[in-house]
């Protein structure tokens, strides 16, 4: 089967600053891919030369088997582009804009404006329908840009940061929408800073850093090359400490570091056993724990890892 | 009850529409905007007025020894002046429009490519014959009399807004090459400043010295106005209705191309 994406050896370069610098990808259809990295790695670079808003300077892009550079227009009429700012007009009305947008794409009058109440109501915004954009809330206005984006259900769905500022409610809410939209068979190429919703959301997710993939994989495997995680524990007595770390480093068999907060302490954990083993270890010994947490590596510790795997010693 | 899932079922495509239709649809949406801020009408109705009226009163009495007088010379060149300055919002409004997001999707819909320019440009030529209505309106009442009568007048305002289209394509270039909305206002007055002052418009060229004079004969304004005159004064002057036209057709030509040029890369 091919790819709805392919990229080898993408680069662009702004100024002296290679933003994108030779970048392989290949996306396979009817799942959702992670970008994930910081903010000036390049993701949204990559996907603006997807989306056939900028040119390579290097390198070859195909979606689709279409080449971005060559043929933009088969490429734009099987993509969509949910950008990280509003890719709607803000002055104009919810309805105004599915109307706008459904006849630019060829749908009649009619046909446009039925398109656009049916969206309104299956995004939930049909109470905002006759409201500017702008007066929307950051949660109703990552939907109308969602819902302008499947007017005709693309092929391959582009998210630039579709989480990034909203609160936790609105983000769920994008997360099932996300869902529902591949379910129904459409590619989406995610961009994000958190692993967590990388993690969620992508069956395959690749690390960008520095405008190059650093590492790439499912996120089972990505975990896997980096550990499990950070156990974070806290003790009701500070005086048990030393006691805690000698058995906490025996068990988990990783160095443990010390917070400047007396009852703390922080290990990397390998697994999610082994933690569990470090906690019946402390019960065992009879230290009273106030709080025992195994948390998933943050997008920092990830990029450590991977970055002190990539450089020599 | 609509659902997602009941929206994300593929239907057949519609076939993408031609270009005039996609241009006409951003031409709508100008005016949807315009209904949401019609401040901006100000622009077009107040500027004009406080133009020709400053103008007629300013030299009325000392160029031409009565307002009255005057102003049968200076309408139709007051309405060119305050029309192709008001083009220069054309590359105002794109600069900010385009900063925004809602570009990026025009940009990759499969459509016509100029056509979101297009129908910008659609959107303001509304707003030109608007604030040529008005100095009309106003002319008439301070005793503008042309002899062309209404075809003359039509036929008139006609030409400056084919004229005045082709105008603005120097401002969307202007528009999408520079950074700030403040640069691109600098920019136009710049060039509208000279080329609207320093042509026919308020005085017989005759009385400049011979290097303005050679200028002045160069400046396509002072074509547009001698051919508007004509039009309203129903004595057609074909050459200078046929200079204008090529001179439309020139700027469509250099300025739709680099602005295309420019759209397409940035």
């Amino acid at each position: 089967m091919s790819f709805a994406v392919e990229t080898t050896g993408l680069v662009k370069i702004f100024g002296d600053n290679r933003a994108v610098d030779g970048v392989d990808l290949q996306v396979p259809r009817g799942a959702v891919y992670g970008l994930l990295g910081p903010n000036g790695a390049g993701k949204t670079t990559v996907v603006r030369m997807l989306a056939t808003l900028l040119r390579p300077d290097g390198g070859t892009a195909l979606v689709f088997g279409h080449d971005v550079a060559r043929e933009p227009d088969a490429v734009r009429s099987r993509v969509s582009l949910t950008g990280q700012y509003a890719s709607v007009d803000e002055d104009l009305t919810g309805t105004e804009n599915l109307v706008l947008l459904a006849r630019l794409l060829g749908h009649r009058r009619p046909a446009a404006r039925a398109r656009a109440a049916q969206l309104l109501e299956a995004f939930g915004l049909s109470e905002a329908a006759t409201r500017q954009v702008k007066k929307y809330s950051g949660g109703m206005r990552r939907r109308i840009d969602i819902a302008a984006s499947i007017l005709n259900t693309p092929d391959l769905l582009f998210l630039d940061e579709p989480t990034t500022g909203l609160d936790p409610r609105s983000r769920n809410q994008v997360w099932d929408i996300i869902r529902e939209v591949v379910a129904h068979g459409t590619t989406v190429l995610l961009t994000t800073q958190y692993l967590d919703e990388a993690d969620r959301l992508a069956g395959r997710i690749a690390v960008i850093d520095l405008g190059k993939v650093i590492a790439e994989g499912t996120p089972g495997s990505l975990k896997a090359s980096i550990g499990a995680g950070t156990v974070h524990v806290r003790l009701r007595d500070p005086a048990r400490r030393p006691e805690a770390v000698s058995l906490i480093t025996a068990t988990l068999d990783t160095p443990v570091q010390l917070d400047s907060d007396p009852v703390a302490l922080t290990a990397p954990a390998a697994s999610a056993e082994r933690a569990a083993l470090a906690l019946g270890a402390l019960a065992g010994a009879g230290i009273l724990v106030d709080d025992f947490s195994l948390g998933q590596p943050s997008l920092d510790e990830v990029f450590l890892a991977l970055t002190a795997q990539g450089a020599p010693a | 009850m609509t659902t997602l899932a009941t929206v994300l079922t593929r239907e057949e495509r519609p076939r993408r529409p031609s270009a005039l239709a996609a241009s006409l649809t951003f031409g709508w949406r100008a005016i949807l905007k315009i209904k949401h801020v019609p401040e901006q009408l100000f622009d077009v109705t107040a500027f004009p007025i406080i133009m020709t009226l400053m103008f007629t009163y300013l030299f009325g009495g000392a160029l031409a020894g009565s307002t009255k007088e005057y102003l049968q010379y200076l309408l139709p060149g007051i309405m060119v002046t305050s029309v192709v300055m008001i083009t220069m919002y054309t590359g105002v409004g794109l600069n900010t429009d385009i900063e925004k997001g809602v570009f990026d999707r025009f940009r990759t819909l499969p459509i016509w490519r100029p056509a979101a320019l297009v129908g910008m440009i659609i959107g303001d030529v509304l707003r030109y014959v608007l604030a040529a209505t008005t100095i009309m309106l106003v002319g008439l009442i301070l005793g503008f009399r042309p002899a062309g009568g209404v075809v003359g007048v039509l036929a008139g305002v006609g030409l400056l807004v084919v004229f005045s289209f082709a105008f603005s394509w120097i401002w969307t270039m202007f528009g999408l090459l520079l950074r700030s909305e403040k640069s691109v206002m600098g920019v136009s007055m710049l060039v509208l400043f000279p080329l609207t002052f320093l042509s026919n418009v308020f005085v017989n060229p005759a009385t400049m010295p011979g290097w303005l004079q050679a200028f002045v004969k160069l400046n396509p304004i002072t074509h547009l106005v001698a051919a508007v005159r004509s039009l309203m004064a129903g004595t057609p002057d074909a050459t200078e209705t046929m200079w204008t036209l090529v001179a439309s057709a020139v700027l469509l030509a250099v300025f739709g191309a680099l602005t295309m040029r420019l759209y397409n890369r940035k």
